[in-house]
Formats: structure tokens, C-alpha cells, sequence
């Protein structure tokens, strides 16, 4: 599997790692109650199909990216920059 | 047909024209007391034990591909009881037991082999760690356990490299009662078992939805109709939060690719099993003389019941790390299975909020040892409504309040465990 970084471009996968469903971008506020903290610590979305997924450029640019991947296929659909996702943008 | 010495003598004089199939291919009814969802090792368990321990006995099981297609038929075979956690330890007991008199119970070899399984430590601190998980054992009355020095892991096991640079090997404990089992024959040996008491054993069969009607399941649609229910249990294994969705639940579960190697066949030479956790691999030697391994999941989340490169490499350069010897084996196939990872890396058994629907899910890649125990645990739990003693801390709450059971210590992760 290879991920095209938007800054380092098309890398090897094990220059990456894997952190989890690109939910965990939207920690809920300090006072939101446990019901969401479990939530968001605990459940995942878990769809056999596309998922977007948080990546680690770990031994490249270390940026966090928002990966859209198929994971029945491992084709992968989209590459972002995190930081650009939680923003709004891109 | 009960199997014994005589059949095979007698069959043996007369062409071996007396063997029949194993079990039946019915066509499903419209209405059973209970549904099992899921024909792999947990599924076929459970519809045994409702038979046998609980006499319920109008059981249907219902698989999408063929008996034992899944996980159950994709393991590594080891079986062991060397958890150390309270929930653990007196689960995997009580399940190691149940093998122990497995097949005079279901009348079937599995080729249960104790051939004793060690895990190697490279430190003093791992030594005690070692140490301090043997003792577990002896108070949960595993009394097996044995912590070995260097010298006498060199005695059983000469060929490993003990002077690795990164990791030497300052011993390691050993579970003599683990060892490894024939994975088909145990999904065989229960299907033919559970079809002998009455059970339908439906193949070719998905589920795809749940019928629920004031917060009670009704019964399940499947790709032949829908067919109706007392109650349902759901052994999917990593396909649990997608039959979990059907019914409305979100899991603390994500589904990871877990690979395997075999090689070609050899003669005898690793006795034993062996785990070299630091590394990520861990061996045994099938009885067809083949050295079969694994390492760890791939570690992003996927359903490719396939594995990656990468894993295969890293596998291989942990081997060659232990023992050098294996170099010169060829590798004939690798494969994997889809693991329900939970996220404390322990199993799920409980009832949920639906009258009638009980789950039986995320085992990571450590189920293949728990089929006995998760079936008579979840047959008793289906058929009694209450949790039995062995898996009492199961239960899928524990997420919300607190309990984790966190066998490695890895906090909340799907991928670590
Ligand atoms: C490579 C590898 C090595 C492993 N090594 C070990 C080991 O050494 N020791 C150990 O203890 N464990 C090991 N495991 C883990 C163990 O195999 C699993 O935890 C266990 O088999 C899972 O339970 P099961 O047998 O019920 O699953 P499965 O056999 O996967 O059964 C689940 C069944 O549900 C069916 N199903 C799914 N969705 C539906 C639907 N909608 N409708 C109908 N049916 C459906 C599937 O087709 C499947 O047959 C290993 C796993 C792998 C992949
Ligand atoms: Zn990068």
C-alpha cells in the first residue's frame, strides 16, 4: 500500500502510521458527559467499505492526514492534511 | 454414527462404503427458539451447549459461506490459558478445561496436542513480570506454569539464538497444558455434534436484517427469507459491528487483518510452542510437519480477508532473529482473517438492550482457545439470562463504567492488543 502525502507525495505505507477513525479529530468540549467521552474514546465507526481514517506521517513530513481508504480494497480515495480538515477546509 | 476403533476396522474391510455425511443440509424452518448468527468455532459451540446443557434443542445456525469458512479455519491452532487479569484468568481456565474433555465429549479427534507453550523474556524485568503471571496462574489452579531460567530454556529448545543483541533470551514461562489443536476438526467436531442433537446447521445463508418490534427481536431477514426467533446470538466475529448496526448497536470494536505462514512439511524439530513476543512471532510444528507462524495484525484497520507485504517481511526477519535455522524452510502459503479488535483487547459477552439479542464478540486474535468456554458461557447466558461465573466480566458496559480488562496495558486501542 502506498499514501500519496500531500507533502511528500506518493510514500511507502510503513513510513505511516495508523491512529484510528478521523473522528477522533472532533474531541467533544471538557463538559460535554461521560455518554460522549465514551463515545468518542471507546466506539468506532467500523463500515467495510470507505472509511476516513487518521494517519501519521511518521517517518516522513510527521503531518497527521485524513485518509479516505476502501478497506475491503485498500484502494485509497483521498489524502488530506489533517489541520486543513479540522479547519474546514480542503 | 458414533466413531470408534471398530467403525474404521469394519469400514476398512468393506470398501469404506459405511461412512455418512456428517451432518444434515436442511432447509431452514420458519420459526426456531433460538438463532445463532455465525457458523465459525463460537457459533457451532454455543448451538452444542444450548443442545446439550440446556436442552434447547429447535437451534438453527445461520452462515453466510460454508461451516468453519471463517476465522476458526484461518487460526494459528495455539491454545493456552496464561492470561494473568481477573476475567481473563478464570476464563480461559475454565475454557482450557472444556478442550481437555472435548473430544471424548463430542466424540470427534480434534488432535488436541498439550505440548506446552513458552513465552520468551529478554529482561530482568520481564523476568518478574514472568514470574508475577506464573503465580496468577497457580492461584487461579493452573498449576503448570513453570518459570524457567536461561539454562533450562537452552536445554528444551538448543536452537534458538540466545545471545540476539537486541534481545537475549534470560528465559521464559512455560504453560505445560497449552499447545495447539486441529482448527477445522474442532468446527467440524462441533457442527456434527450439534446437528447430532437436533441443531439445523444452515449454510449459504447471511443475515442482513433484524426484525424488532417494541424493543424484542422478532427474527432475522436472511438471503432465504426471514425466519423467526425466541432469541438471537450473534458470533460474527469481525464482521460484529456490521451485524451490530443491523440491530441499532455501536461497538467499541474495529476490524484488523491478522496474517499466518506455513511452510512446506519437515521433519520434527520444534516440539514445542513458542511465542517471542518482543519480536512479533511466535511457531509451532503441525502434525503434517509443516512450522506454522504468525506475528502481529497489519495494524490498520481493514476487511481484505488477505494480508501485505510488509507484515510478511517483518514476520520473517523476527523468525530468522529467534532461530536462524528456519532460513532454508520454504514458505508455501500465507493468509489472513478479519479479527474483531475490541477496544481493551477482551472478548464482549452480554445481553444488549433488546429483549432476545445477545452478543459474542470482539476476541481479537485470541479466539481460537475460547470457543468451548464462549460456548457454554453464552449458551448458558442465552439460555438462563444470567451471566455464568467464568465470563461475568464480559460485559459490554464496562466500557462506559470503567473496567476495562487491559490484558497488555495498552489503553484504548483497537491495534495494540
Ligand atoms: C491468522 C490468524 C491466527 C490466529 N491464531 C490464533 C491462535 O493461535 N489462537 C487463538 O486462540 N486464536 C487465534 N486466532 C483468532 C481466532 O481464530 C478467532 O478469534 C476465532 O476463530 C473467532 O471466532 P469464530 O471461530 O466464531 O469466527 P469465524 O470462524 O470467523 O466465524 C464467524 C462466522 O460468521 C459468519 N458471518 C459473518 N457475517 C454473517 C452474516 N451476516 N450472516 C451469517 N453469517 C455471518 C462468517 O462467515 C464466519 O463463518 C487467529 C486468527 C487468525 C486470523
Ligand atoms: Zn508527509
Amino acid at each position: 500500500m502506498r499514501i500519496n502525502c500531500p507533502l511528500c507525495g506518493s510514500r511507502d505505507s510503513r513510513e505511516f502510521h495508523y491512529r484510528g477513525s478521523a473522528k477522533l479529530l472532533h474531541r467533544p468540549d471538557g463538559d460535554a458527559g461521560d455518554a460522549a467521552f465514551h463515545d468518542y474514546v471507546y466506539l468506532r465507526e467500523n463500515p467495510a467499505g470507505v472509511n476516513d481514517d487518521l494517519w501519521f506521517h511518521e517517518n516522513g513530513c510527521r503531518s497527521w492526514l485524513v485518509v479516505a481508504r476502501n478497506v475491503t480494497t485498500h484502494e485509497i480515495l483521498s489524502v488530506k492534511l489533517a489541520a486543513d480538515v479540522k479547519r474546514g477546509g480542503a | 454414527m458414533r466413531y470408534s476403533a471398530w467403525e474404521v476396522f469394519k469400514n476398512g474391510l468393506t470398501g469404506n462404503k459405511g461412512w455418512k455425511p456428517v451432518w444434515r443440509n436442511p432447509e431452514p424452518k420458519t420459526h426456531y427458539d433460538a438463532i445463532i448468527i455465525g457458523g465459525g468455532g463460537h457459533g457451532l459451540s454455543t448451538a452444542y451447549y444450548l443442545a446439550k446443557n440446556h436442552g434447547i434443542t429447535n437451534v438453527a445456525v445461520l452462515e453466510r459461506g460454508y461451516l468453519g469458512g471463517g476465522n476458526v479455519g484461518r487460526n494459528t491452532t495455539i491454545v493456552r490459558a496464561n492470561y494473568m487479569l481477573n476475567g481473563n484468568s478464570q476464563f480461559y481456565s475454565h475454557s482450557l478445561k472444556l478442550w481437555e474433555g472435548m473430544e471424548q465429549d463430542l466424540n470427534y479427534n480434534t488432535m488436541l496436542s498439550q505440548r506446552g507453550c513458552i513465552m520468551l523474556a529478554h529482561s530482568d524485568g520481564q523476568m518478574d513480570a514472568m514470574a508475577r503471571r506464573g503465580n496468577m496462574m497457580h492461584m487461579q489452579g493452573d498449576t503448570d506454569a513453570e518459570l524457567m531460567g536461561r539454562d533450562a530454556v537452552k536445554n528444551l529448545l538448543p536452537y534458538l539464538n540466545f545471545d540476539n543483541p537486541r534481545f537475549p533470551i534470560y528465559g521464559g514461562l512455560m504453560h505445560w497444558r497449552g499447545g495447539t489443536a486441529r482448527h477445522d476438526a474442532v468446527a467440524w467436531g462441533y457442527a456434527r455434534a450439534a446437528d447430532m442433537r437436533g441443531v439445523d446447521l444452515i449454510q449459504n445463508c447471511e443475515v442482513k436484517g433484524f426484525r424488532i418490534e417494541h424493543g424484542k427481536v422478532l427474527g432475522v431477514e436472511t438471503s432465504r427469507g426471514y425466519i423467526g426467533a425466541g432469541k438471537v446470538g450473534m458470533t460474527v466475529a469481525g464482521r460484529s459491528s456490521q451485524v451490530g448496526e443491523m440491530a441499532g448497536l455501536r461497538l467499541p470494536i474495529e476490524s484488523h487483518v491478522l496474517q499466518a505462514f506455513v511452510t512446506e512439511g519437515l521433519k520434527p524439530v520444534i516440539d514445542n510452542v513458542i511465542s517471542f513476543g518482543m519480536g512479533h512471532f511466535y511457531i509451532s510444528q503441525s502434525d503434517k510437519g509443516g512450522l506454522v507462524f504468525g506475528g502481529d495484525l497489519d495494524m490498520y484497520n481493514s476487511y481484505a480477508q488477505r494480508g501485505n507485504l510488509p507484515m510478511v517481511e517483518h514476520v520473517a526477519e523476527a523468525g530468522m532473529a529467534l532461530m536462524p535455522m528456519i532460513g532454508k524452510a520454504k514458505m508455501l502459503r500465507s493468509w489472513g482473517g478479519i479479527m474483531d479488535m475490541s477496544m481493551d483487547g477482551t472478548p464482549i459477552i452480554d445481553k444488549t438492550d433488546i429483549e432476545g439479542f445477545f452478543i459474542n464478540c470482539g476476541w481479537c486474535y485470541g479466539g481460537f482457545k475460547a470457543v468451548p468456554g464462549s460456548g457454554d458461557v453464552f449458551a448458558h447466558l442465552m439460555a438462563t439470562g444470567n451471566y455464568h461465573k467464568a465470563a461475568d466480566m464480559f460485559q459490554l458496559r464496562r466500557f462506559e463504567t470503567g473496567h476495562m480488562i487491559d490484558e497488555t496495558g495498552n489503553g484504548a486501542t483497537p491495534n495494540l492488543h
